[in-house]
């Protein structure tokens, strides 16, 4: 990876990070509603597998955490920001809010709130993959808590079992909302417990994106390359509670401060530096830039979008221009005895 | 135009959508090499091989899933669930996910997936294969329901089911898999939308869907022994419902009798009994009457599950007793 792309990529981290602060700013203010669930802390699994995917050509689906996903595959962040706002410009008009971002236009194909959920629909998107006879592949992010989950076991074994072109990454970030992974999975490390289904898998720092990126470009190779699934695990950590009401109470203060040592920002940057390849002045430059296009371009495109008119509330509920071939009404010819 | 059994016409209607798009496929237990429990896909696997007619564990809430996540990349999957009992396991991936994928996408993103089940008691299959949970179905937003009663709706609403865009649910029954009936020997495709007078007449309107259709032409017959000229209605589709022709029926005869297989409690009858209130109030002569199943989990007694399913002489009874006759 050149230098330039090695700035673009520490960029995007402080980028995405700053999105979601800024995401915070307008819960506060009660601009945003629902739940919001913050990425903050764990930039570099998403940032670093994306990186090693091509995006907007293979198909990525996650959970409710989804804001940074969706923006790395390929969602223009003003539609992500504007559909947080709840804005008829936003990535699903305004009618799934945080947790539901889509945009099939770059083949993110969703955030998803049941937990566990995506796995099945990850591995049908990979058989539709396989059935066409593309190149593509699907990648499937979900925490550690989703593999609690029947659709986990279900979905593996059926992966395993076709051969479907499908990437599961494990964001272990160590708790399900408020419970850590040591009291609700007998198997702490999860790659351990793939092996059933004979997928094959690995666990690697995530903080680190230069691991992120190497591992798991060896983990596509392999989907792309027709040999099966395979899931890969990073150890993570959310810096922020599991959405805006949580205050952390289960963690202890020594163990989020480890972590926040472990800042993939600043490991990363901190590699960067002393490669020479920018300097503190550029950082704070980029910092500086991020915040102005935050503010004035994705922000403000929020801010100033319209909100969905009230006439449209049963819009999209099934499809808006049904062929009536298919749909009736029954003439009356058409009736029998 | 020949006479053919309800599974056939099934079987007939995968194999020429098979035929006609590369992008459809089939998927459940038992379907393939086994050639399925009711034989609606026998054949097709020796025909379309495994990667199109695809047997599944026996993972119902995740190959249901399996089978969204593929028609949102523009597949077109018919899911066979092998007893309506068993799509509750699917429930996650039916209504929490395909049911509401377009519209919490704001309408780009689709799941056109056709999910086939048999509902219904049958011969002492017990509490636990003898579910009908059209209810459940019909009450949620983003899914259509349909409940073809005989050959021709079995073939021609799974053909159009297949190519309609939205997610669509065929309950099906397990005592009218041998049914015959008429089908035209060319393509034919039947709408996913409307009722349908299968039995005209003026002094009493008998509602039915799916197999209590049967009940209702069956009580039509003996009214017309005694002279009474009832409609049947077959509702035909569960969602949306069709309040114009249940409108026009009602208020033709003035009298109402829904018959459903299932519980009465948030069901199927009290549903239509409403849009009769909404729609159409002032025509009626007499308060509607459900005909329904006992409030019980399905016994397996012969005579216990006798006592709790309707059959066509409930039906007649009620009828009588909406005409003042009882």
């Amino acid at each position: 990876m050149n230098a330039s792309d090695q700035k673009r990529l520490l960029r995007e981290m402080i980028f995405y990070r700053r999105f979601e602060e800024r995401t915070f700013e307008a819960y506060m203010e009660r601009k945003i509603g629902g739940f919001l669930h913050l990425y903050s802390g764990q930039e570099a699994v998403a940032t670093g597998v994306l990186e090693a995917a091509r995006c907007g050509h293979d198909y990525v689906i996650t959970g409710y955490r989804d804001h940074i996903h969706a923006i790395k595959a390929g969602a223009p962040a003003r539609e992500v920001m504007a559909e947080l706002y709840g804005k008829e410009t936003g990535s699903s008009r305004g009618r799934g809010g945080s947790m539901h971002i889509f945009d099939p236009t770059v083949n993110f194909m969703g955030g998803y709130a049941l937990v566990g959920q995506p796995f099945p629909l990850a591995a049908g998107l990979a058989l539709a993959c396989k059935h066409k006879g593309t190149d593509q592949i699907a990648i499937c992010f979900l925490g550690d808590g989703a593999n609690n989950q029947g659709t986990f076991h279900e979905t593996l074994n059926m992966a395993s079992l076709w051969k479907l072109p499908v990437l599961f990454v494990c964001e272990n970030n160590l708790y399900a909302i408020g419970t850590r992974i040591d009291r609700s999975s007998a198997v702490t490390d999860q790659y351990k417990r793939v092996a059933a289904y004979n997928i094959p898998s690995s666990q690697h720092d995530g903080q680190d994106i230069d691991v992120v990126m190497a591992s798991a470009g060896d983990a596509v190779a392999h989907v792309r390359a027709g040999r099966g699934p395979y899931f890969i695990e990073f150890m993570t950590y959310r810096q922020r509670g599991h959405s805006m009401s949580d205050s952390n109470a289960y963690r202890s203060k020594d163990e989020e401060r480890e972590w926040l040592e472990r800042d993939p920002l600043k490991i990363y940057g901190e590699r960067l530096k002393k490669a020479g390849i920018v300097t503190d002045k550029d950082i704070a430059a980029m910092e500086k830039s991020v915040l102005e296009e935050i503010e004035n371009d994705i922000v403000r495109f929020a801010e100033e979008s319209p909100e969905p008119r009230v006439e449209d509330l049963n819009k999209y509920c099934l499809d808006d221009q049904p062929d009536p071939r298919w749909i009736g009404p029954l003439a009356q010819g058409e009736q029998h005895g | 135009m020949a006479e053919i059994a309800y599974w056939e016409a099934i079987r007939r209607a995968h194999d020429e959508e098979l035929a006609h798009d590369r992008m459809v496929i089939a998927m459940g237990e038992d379907i393939g090499v086994a050639g399925g429990t009711y034989k609606a896909t026998s054949g097709l696997y020796q025909k379309y091989g495994a990667d199109r007619i695809i047997d599944t564990p026996i993972s119902e809430n995740s190959y249901t899933g399996i089978g969204i996540g593929a028609s949102m990349a523009g597949m077109r999957p018919i899911i066979e669930i092998m007893s309506i009992n068993f799509a509750l396991l699917a429930l996650d991936t039916l209504i929490n996910a395909a049911a509401k994928i377009r519209y919490m996408s704001g309408g780009r993103a689709s799941c056109p997936i056709v999910m086939r089940t048999p509902g219904g008691t049958a011969h002492q299959l017990a509490a636990q294969h003898s579910a009908r949970l059209a209810r459940m179905f019909m009450s949620t937003p983003g899914l259509r329901v349909v409940t073809p009663r005989g050959p021709l709706d079995a073939y021609g609403m799974l053909k159009s089911a297949v190519r309609c865009n939205d997610p669509v649910i065929i309950i099906e029954h397990e005592s009218m898999y041998n049914m015959r009936g008429e089908v035209p020997d060319t393509e034919t495709f039947r709408p996913l939308e409307g009722a349908e007078i299968v039995r005209a007449g003026t002094d009493v309107t008998l509602i039915g869907y799916n197999y209590s259709v049967h009940l209702c032409l069956a009580a039509a017959e003996k009214l017309a022994a005694m002279g009474i000229s009832a409609e049947v209605l077959d509702l035909r589709a569960l969602r949306p419902i069709d309040r114009d022709t249940i409108r026009r029926s009602v208020e033709k005869t003035h009298k109402a009798v829904i018959a459903e297989e299932d519980e009465a409690t948030v069901g199927v009858g009290a549903e239509i009994i409403s849009v009769i209130m909404e729609e159409c109030f002032f025509a009626l002569d007499a308060q509607p009457v459900r005909v329904h199943a006992a409030d019980v989990p399905v016994p397996y007694n012969r005579q216990l599950e006798k006592a709790a399913i309707p059959n066509a002489d409930d039906v007649l009874a009620a009828a009588l007793k909406v005409l003042g006759r009882v």
